[in-house]
């Protein structure tokens, strides 16, 4: 079976056909360095995503943190995750990189802010 | 008021800024300082909470608010002078900068003077889109700033005009907050934001994108309630009889971003009517001498790691301007042909390598884009896909050059 993907790991954007047998990718084209290939391969069994969103801080005058995972996690597990993050409330000082929750709902990726909040 | 002297004055403290800060700290040149209108450094990143930032610029992926702590940092380091809350209400062509800030009125003179002040969304009122004026249409970059920095939710149901990559993200910001996004209309036949956010912002989570649409009614009066949609013809006219009703609380625009040049058309740097930024040299040198331009301000990127490098390139000429007091003449004008919408720079010394950054006005498949003197190509690149979201950059070394004949670029 022939296929079209979008590689989404660089802003290249890649346009890739792939000739597929189930979970196995029998040939690729368009993809202009190898992690097309590797891609594809990962949007067959199980499509990776990260996110980003943000978290409230209770005592400073800006009212939220963002945050994202430090890995990516399964595409089907991001309202999950989302609804984790929801029920999270910080105190400043925060600094960039601060783990927020480790490894969210056992999926290997921890919530880390992005930004500092000084107080 | 007393003048200070300051070698150069950096105008905006976003990505460019930022950049050409740290370069020109690096080339030696100490004497400078960042003036930004913001209370804190770092632009228009601050709300760019997603990630995807510094795959070129630092092989890593990155949100924004990382992207820009990465120089912020450096600055600090440095003890890069920087005014926040700062508003530069004059520039002139002598290289004066005139500041309203805490400290009150301040004025500098500078030896140069750097435009990094990004650009402006363009709004409904810059589309002429017919109808009522109820609250709740946004433009994407204000619904961003109202999420990510002022924990304040847009709307629930959502439309979105137009197919530029910040409309695209927020598509999936909004939808990560709860909101139903119910489509993206796109009045031209193509998409105008990066392929893979087309992919991970709306196929993900299924919301659909309809090309030569457009919204030819917003309805409702003190909220918006609905919108009327029409398909467009190849001359962006809509077709009657294609109308179709959407139920909506709120419609955000993401139809293109103009740069923000008031200040350069105050020091009478003369503009390019189709970057809606300046024209500038090799050097990134606009048409008044010592004032320079990177950035959104110059041409609007698509991709934030181009601009750290545009910016730092343009604080190496910069460096060399401050030390030598002037720059090489550049004579040589870049044209091209229809299919290519212009070029940065737009004129060339003839004795620098260069890169040229271009983008084209539709979508190619498996095309050839030639620069030429004098009819000969002097370089050529195969492209198997070029597409007008994406910046397309070509080196051209001094070596390249044949003559001091114009150079135009074209699709072949």
């Amino acid at each position: 079976m022939n296929k079209e993907y979008t590689c989404i790991i660089c802003p290249n954007g890649c346009e890739i056909e792939a000739q597929i047998a189930g979970t196995t990718v029998l040939s690729i084209e368009g993809a202009s360095c190898t992690r097309g290939r590797l891609y594809v391969e990962q949007e067959l069994i199980d499509p990776q995503r990260n996110i980003a969103t943000s978290v409230f801080v209770k005592n400073e005058n800006i009212p939220l943190v963002s945050v994202r995972l430090t890995h990516t996690i399964p595409k089907n597990r991001i309202f999950d995750v989302m609804n984790e993050i929801k029920k999270i409330t910080l105190t400043a000082p925060i600094v960039i990189n601060q783990v927020v929750i480790k490894n969210v709902l056992g999926l290997n990726s921890d919530v880390i802010a992005t930004k500092h909040v000084c107080v | 008021m007393a003048i200070i002297n300051k070698d150069v004055v950096i105008i905006g403290g976003g990505p460019a800024g930022l950049a050409a800060a740290v370069q020109l700290r690096k080339k030696g040149i100490q004497d400078i300082v960042i003036i930004e209108r913001e209370k804190q450094l770092g632009g228009i990143l601050r709300q760019c909470i997603h990630d995807g930032f510094g795959l070129t610029r630092f092989e890593t992926t990155l949100s924004g608010p990382e992207y820009s702590q990465r120089f912020i940092d450096l600055v600090e380091e440095m003890n890069i002078k920087y005014i926040t809350d700062a508003t530069v209400i004059d520039l002139t062509p002598e290289k004066k900068v005139v500041i309203v800030s805490k400290k009150g009125l301040l004025e500098y003179q500078a030896k140069a003077v750097i435009l990094t002040m990004g650009c402006r969304e363009r709004t409904r009122g810059a589309i002429s889109i017919p109808g009522t004026r109820p609250a709740g249409v946004y433009n994407a970059g204000v619904a961003q700033s109202y999420i990510n920095l002022h924990n304040t939710m847009v709307g629930r149901e959502v439309i979105i005009l137009g197919s530029g990559d910040i409309g695209m993200i927020m598509a999936r910001r909004m939808t990560l907050e709860g909101a139903r996004v119910k489509a993206v209309f796109e009045v031209l036949p193509y998409p105008s934001g990066l392929p893979r956010n087309i992919q991970q912002c709306l196929e993900d989570y299924d919301i659909p994108l309809y090309v030569s649409h457009t919204i030819t009614k917003i309805k409702g009066h003190s909220r918006v309630e609905g919108i009327t949609v029409s398909q467009v013809d190849e001359n962006m006219k809509p077709i009657p009889g294609t109308e179709k009703e959407y139920d909506c609380d709120t419609l955000i625009l993401s139809v293109g971003l103009i740069p923000e040049n008031e200040l350069s058309l105050a020091c009478g740097v003369e503009l390019d009517d189709r970057t809606k930024g300046a024209i500038v040299d090799e050097n990134y040198q606009t048409t008044v001498d010592g004032v320079f331009a990177a950035g959104n301000v110059l041409q609007v990127h698509d991709v934030v790691d181009f601009v750290s490098l545009e910016a730092e390139a343009l604080a190496d000429s910069v460096a060399e301007y401050i030390k030598a007091g002037t720059l090489m003449y550049c004579k040589i004008n870049i044209i091209t042909d229809t299919h290519i919408s212009h070029t940065i720079p737009q004129k060339i010394s003839g004795e620098k390598d260069l890169k040229i950054c271009m983008r084209v006005k539709k979508p190619f498949k498996n095309c050839k884009i030639d620069v030429l003197q004098n009819n000969i190509v002097i370089k050529t690149v195969t492209m198997k896909k070029a597409i007008p979201a994406e910046m397309i950059q070509i080196k051209i070394k001094k070596t390249d050059l044949k003559s001091s004949d114009i150079i135009k670029v074209v699709v072949a």
